[in-house]
């Protein structure tokens, strides 16, 4: 499958967040979505998602567009992973999880093995199991993320859309995390990922998305897109790279010619 | 694959302690419903009275049965049962477990027009007037709530727009009362709005029950939906929830159940709050489950309040609203503070 938006552009008031964009997912690669705070990475992701509609342009999904496709049939192609950690009720682990196969539902009965097989197998991915007896209160800040994405994969969709899904994660379980999207991705599904960690993105990437100003910057290879031009122009930093066992790794650094003073010495001036 | 046994074994365990819980909630009310049919203020003898219905004999304990004691009973089982499994889907849409089935002023507006009834006189004129005035001023409410909030609305949109219906119908009841040609005319009107199960006819029941059944029905098939929406609405909507139409049906039979409710009862208020929020911890806290877990508790409670009240020595006898509120009240401020020491 493809997920393809043509000349996409969106509006809040008389703001123009994205113009005049085109963009294409395939299966069987990872993208990264990058940009400053407020460059549209996650209205994009909606738009491609079918959450929201673009004030301009199209969003098609292997050539057919969502009405033609239907809600039901697009809900199991495509699994979207909301920012946050968003649960109303504090239901357990497992019975979260399992709302993954919501797009599968019969009237009148539960899961079939092929239900709880998928389930399973979210479960173990993101390293859950655990505590799947637990509750969500019970559970940590960053065990919620894990068990919110062993929902999104338990769509098993062929496409999976995901909204910072390593923000708020340990080190340990960012790097799991990224692992296990990439193998999604080697299994052959569509990986989209907005992320702010530049060399974990680098890392784990096929393809990067770069948004800032209202459009695409630069779009490719990791390192043709996270050049010190662009990143200096995207988010007025510097870089300091490196390299570790032949993978090349980068790190944001404050520029020299910008000097931030503290809120105190700003006082103190001020006084 | 053992592993995946082992899962199905669990959630099997768990289904079935879930069918208990429902088997158990209906033994209980069902029991409620014969003791509550035997309890009244003349001596009756509830064996002899029903065989003297089901061989057809006139008798006087036959009369009490179908005509003071059977209605009451069924009312009290239907009001409760739809109190409980609204509140329950109220909480569930609005993901908020201080929602009650009055959130979106259905039963304020069917309270308004059964009122109405009584202020045009026309409750005296025929029998059917005032809960066809009743469920008349519930749909009048609900078209409102649509026309103000429209079919895209969000949930603060909507608690608004219940909000404003609700003090609005509230208004027009106090005018009615300010305006009534006597002091009779506004002590039925009183009584009438605290919410009572006796001295209904068994036509009233024939008459909501459909209605409510056309209510529970719209509420029992988004069960699965309410389950999706504990996610938040982006991610049910990206589920394949259809959350206009699951809006649509929720507030819909709302209306149906409770705006029949209050038609033939008045306000019954808190076992629409109270019932769902004891009642969630039990279905591990799942929305869908809780529809029609709450409607059974709904309709354990108000059958158990009901004979409380005929058991209390106090003339005359209590309305049941004035109960429930009693005992529902302190129960809200434990909930306030429960919830403020989760926060």
């Amino acid at each position: 499958m493809e997920i393809e938006g043509k000349d996409l552009a969106v509006r809040f008031g008389r703001v123009t967040l994205l113009r005049q964009m085109n963009m294409a997912i395939r299966t069987g690669e990872m993208v990264g979505l990058i940009g400053p705070n407020g460059s549209g990475k996650t209205t994009l992701l909606r738009i491609l998602a079918n959450l929201r509609s673009p004030d301009e342009g199209t969003v098609s999904y292997a050539g057919r567009s969502a009405a033609e496709i239907g809600a039901r049939r697009l809900s199991q192609q495509i699994a979207y992973l909301a920012q946050g950690a968003d649960v109303h009720w504090p239901m357990r682990v497992e019975t979260l999880v399992g709302l993954g196969r919501f797009p599968y539902r019969r009237p009148m009965q539960g899961w079939n093995s092929c239900d709880r097989a998928a389930v399973e197998r979210a479960m173990v991915a993101c390293d859950v199991m655990a505590f799947r007896d637990r509750t969500m209160r019970e559970v940590s800040g960053g065990e919620r993320l894990r068990v919110l994405l062993a929902r999104a994969l338990a769509v098993e969709a062929e496409m999976l859309l995901a909204d910072e899904p390593i923000a708020a994660l340990d080190p340990l379980h960012q790097l799991q995390v990224m692992e296990l999207l990439r193998c999604t991705a080697r299994e052959g599904r569509g990986v989209v990922v907005v992320l702010h960690d530049l060399a974990l993105a680098a890392r784990y990437c096929d393809r990067l998305v770069l948004l800032a100003g209202g459009g695409i910057l630069a779009e490719g290879k990791p390192s043709d897109v996270l050049t010190d031009a662009h990143i200096a122009k995207a988010y007025g930093v510097d870089v300091v790279r490196g390299q570790k066992d032949g993978v090349p790794y980068l790190l944001a650094w404050l520029p020299t010619a910008t000097r931030i003073s503290s809120p105190v010495s700003a006082m103190e001036r001020a006084g | 694959m053992t592993q995946v046994a082992a899962l199905g074994a669990v959630e099997r365990e768990r289904s079935s302690s879930h069918r208990l819980l429902v088997a158990g909630l209906s033994i209980l009310a069902i029991l409620l419903l014969i003791a509550s049919l035997s309890i009244g203020y003349a001596p009756f003898d509830l064996k002899q009275a029903a065989l003297d219905v089901l061989a057809g004999r006139h008798t006087l304990a036959a009369l009490v049965l179908v005509e003071l004691r059977l209605p009451r009973v069924l009312l009290g089982g239907l009001v409760g049962f739809s109190l409980g499994m609204t509140g329950a889907a109220m909480q569930g849409l609005m993901r908020n477990p201080l929602a009650e089935p009055g959130i979106i002023g259905v039963s304020g507006s069917a309270a308004l027009g059964a009122v109405l009834t009584f202020y045009f006189g026309l409750a005296g004129a025929f029998s059917f007037a005032l809960p066809l005035g009743g469920i008349a001023g519930a749909f009048g409410a609900t078209l409102l709530l649509f026309v103000l909030a429209g079919r895209r609305a969000g949930i603060m949109t909507l608690i608004l727009a219940g909000v404003a219906i609700n003090s609005f119908a509230a208004a027009l009841t106090a005018l009615a009362l300010n305006l009534a040609a006597n002091p009779f005319a506004v002590t039925e009107i009183v009584f009438w709005l605290m919410g009572s199960f006796s001295d209904r006819s068994l036509p009233y029941v024939w008459l909501v029950l459909p209605l409510m059944a056309v209510g529970w029905g719209l509420i029992g098939i988004s069960g699965a939906a309410l389950d999706a929406l504990t996610l938040g609405e982006e991610t049910a909507t990206s589920l394949g929830v259809n959350l206009p139409r699951l809006r649509l049906q929720l507030i819909a039979g709302t209306a149906f159940a409770v705006g029949s409710a209050v038609a033939v009862t008045g306000s019954i208020g808190f076992v629409g709050l109270v019932v769902p929020h004891i009642l969630r911890p039990l279905v591990a806290h799942r929305p869908g489950r809780l529809l029609l877990v709450s409607g059974l508790g709904g309709a354990v409670l108000t059958l158990a309040a009901d004979i409380g009240i005929r058991l209390l020595p106090v003339q005359p006898e209590l309305k049941l609203g004035v109960v429930t509120a009693i005992i529902g009240a302190p129960f809200l401020f434990s909930l306030i503070f429960r919830l403020r020491r989760e926060e």
